[in-house]
């Protein structure tokens, strides 16, 4: 195995709020130099919100952290705010779902990648715009000379998704969040962002944590894939494991309402129910109630998760 | 399987089966752009351009395409919640709010929709029970039995009445709401559903249980689903038909094994390429597609996906191609210069 960037360990997240609920509980995975490491669920499953935690941006009165996420030595949880500023960007970046709403809009692309990299490196304006225009330029955006003066409101969907990837990449972080960066855009457009951040992370041995709901972007991507239900990390390994052999009855239903050609005409196979209430999670197995191998065990005590960093199983009654 | 709806409105079919259901001839339709403070010219959205399909009785028909390629226009023309430029409409054998075809109101009953957003196509103030009870009052039928049929097609979606009649929308998950959103369609009794992306927003495994609903209801009722998504997996496995639409136009339309097995145009070859495949050995190296759909306000002269073409010729640039049969299938048809005899890519050189 390669060497150890982020070790996360027993992250527990709850939001106290007017509306409580246990975001995430006792979430573990490690995260070597150069891997990509898929977190797939449902909306509600604490994907977000474990990007989120990484970077230190849920709103703090509101939310109760434990547990830790250890890079370089460091426990990155307990960063005070001047450290984390320096942390966010330089060893770890974001990408987000809507690039629309992830720029300031009344600022051009090229300011603020000027903006992100002065910040953390001592180069003066003309040097960090020219390291922006080479970014820009390997991102593959036509013209690029011409969208660093450009505002985002210019620049098509597929476009914004890859001036934000330049720009979380422009400080040349260790780890790269990537949440949901392709669901918001077309298929045809999708298909190049997968491919062109897989390039990149080759390219510079990064590690990405990417975030999506959708199986078939992470086998495209993920070198191990976390199932993630209500909170909890049911079921991790790697790609070939989860989708040629998954032991967790949630992500064999997962994988089995993927839908095919050879299902016309037939119904298709379902897991009944819906995903819990994150305020009122049931007792025992949160998958309890939706679960067909359910035994009245399995609605009294929650299973171990068995979580070595690289692999995870949290069911009583494996498949 | 229960079904005790009683038959509230009478619905006599007029064509017989070989008859379609809808016809829609040369649907289009140009937004007027708010002009900006020194344009002088008008700026029009070409959003939908000469569409002209038909749906078969009892059958579903896919229409499949990125988002601004004009799927949702057209569901909203064929329901006439916004008017067309141009173009004209045969519901079973009757022209629609013609003179002396089919009256508007009759017309929308027979047609219902069902919307991607599960929340924000409820009222937020009716109980569910009463938001399906009140179309069949608006068309005449008595307020018991309105909430009767509400309560049968409530049990009949997989909602206990007892459980969530009073339920206001905000208290029902995505998938419940969305379930409440075909009872209420069905509530009206039509023959045509017009489901616009309407799975698009729930998860994947609710997803399932609504799309095997979709499935058991068109079976039971006899109806015919216009399903609009640009989800390919979802659109195959649904479909009798599928009709493939880019910047507005038609670009290709066939049956659903001829269209996911030997598609014809360049771009659906694009569009089925470009599904992530499920298997860790053979991942995806090449986009099938470089750049971005153009921009709906100009759009490119002669075939509109020519820029992103890459059998694209000198004719692609200057005639807008035709649809034409494949193969001299009646059924498939395709608007490519590759297909029509215009272009004849091994005689012309590179562009």
């Amino acid at each position: 195995m390669n060497e150890l960037l982020l070790r996360v360990q027993k992250l527990s997240v709850q939001f106290t709020g007017t509306r409580k609920a246990q975001a995430l509980r006792n979430v573990s995975f490690d995260v070597a130099k150069g891997e990509v490491l898929t977190l797939l669920g449902e909306s509600g499953s604490g994907k977000s919100v474990t990007l989120k935690t990484l970077l230190g941006l849920n709103p703090k009165k509101t939310t109760l952290v434990s547990g830790e996420a250890l890079l370089g030595g460091q426990n990155t949880l307990t960063l005070n705010e001047h450290n984390m500023r320096l942390y966010r960007g330089r060893v770890t970046s974001m990408v987000f779902q809507e690039p629309g709403l992830a720029f300031d809009p009344v600022y051009t692309i090229g300011a603020q990648m000027v903006e992100a990299l002065r910040a953390h490196e001592p180069i003066d304006h003309d040097t960090a715009l020219s390291k922006a225009l080479q970014m820009l330029e390997r991102v593959q955006i036509p013209q690029a000379q011409k969208r660093l003066s450009a505002y985002p409101h210019e620049l098509s969907g597929g476009m914004k998704q890859r001036a934000m990837i330049a720009l979380a990449l422009i400080c040349d972080p260790q780890l790269l969040l990537a949440d949901e960066p392709t669901t918001a855009l077309d298929a045809s457009v999708q298909i190049q962002i997968l491919l062109l951040l897989r390039e990149l992370q080759k390219e510079r041995t990064m590690s990405v944590i990417f975030v999506t709901h959708d199986i078939g972007a992470a086998v495209e991507v993920s070198d191990r894939i976390a199932v993630m239900y209500a909170g909890e990390i049911v079921e991790m390994g790697t790609v070939h494991q989860m989708i040629q052999s998954p032991q967790h009855p949630y992500t064999q239903g997962l994988l089995a309402g993927a839908i095919s050609a050879d299902q016309r005409g037939q119904a298709l196979k379902t897991i009944h129910g819906s995903p819990p209430d994150l305020s009122q999670l049931p007792t025992g197995c949160s998958f309890a109630p939706r679960c067909f191998k359910a035994s009245a065990h399995c609605h009294e005590m929650s299973p171990p998760t068995n979580n070595n960093g690289q692999t995870a199983l949290a069911c009583w009654h494996p498949l | 399987m229960m079904d005790a709806s009683p038959p509230l409105f009478k619905d006599i079919d007029k064509g017989g089966p070989a008859q379609p259901l809808l016809v829609v001839r040369g649907l289009r339709k140009h937004f007027l752009l708010k002009p900006g403070l020194f344009q002088k010219n008008k700026q029009y959205v070409h959003a939908v351009e000469d569409v002209s399909f038909s749906v078969a009785k009892g059958k579903t028909l896919g229409i499949v395409g990125e988002s601004g390629c004009g799927k949702s226009t057209t569901a909203k023309l064929i329901a006439r919640l916004i008017k067309p430029d141009h173009g004209s409409m045969i519901f079973d054998g009757e022209g629609v709010a013609e003179y002396g075809g089919l009256e508007l109101k009759e017309f929308r009953r027979k047609l219902q929709m069902v919307f991607q957003d599960s929340y924000a196509s409820l009222n937020p103030r009716l109980t569910i029970e009463q938001t399906i009870a009140f179309g069949p009052q608006v068309h005449g039928v008595s307020k018991d039995q309105a909430t009767n049929l509400a309560h049968t097609l409530l049990d009949r979606v997989g909602l206990k009445p007892a459980q969530y009649a009073n339920r206001y929308p905000h208290e029902l998950s995505g998938g419940q709401r969305q379930r409440v959103n075909i009872a209420r369609a069905l509530a009206f009794q039509p023959r045509l559903i017009i489901l616009d992306e309407a799975v698009a927003a729930l998860d994947k495994s609710v997803q399932a249980q609504v799309l095997n609903l979709l499935q058991e209801l068109k079976e039971e009722r006899e109806l015919t689903y216009l399903f609009i998504s640009h989800d390919l997996h979802v659109v195959q496995y649904l479909s009798d038909e599928v009709m493939v639409m880019y910047l507005g136009q038609v670009v290709e339309k066939g049956p659903v094994e001829r269209i996911f097995n030997t598609p014809a145009h360049p771009y659906t070859k694009a569009l089925l390429q470009a599904i992530p495949s499920m298997d860790p050995d053979h991942k995806t190296w090449v986009s099938p597609l470089s750049g971005d759909p153009p921009n709906p306000i100009n759009p490119p002269s002669g075939c509109r996906f020519r820029d992103r073409c890459d059998h694209a010729k000198a004719t692609c640039h200057t005639v807008s191609p035709a649809l034409s049969k494949v193969e001299g299938l009646s059924d498939h048809v395709v608007a490519c210069h590759m297909n029509d005899g215009f272009s004849q890519p091994h005689l012309e050189g590179p562009l």
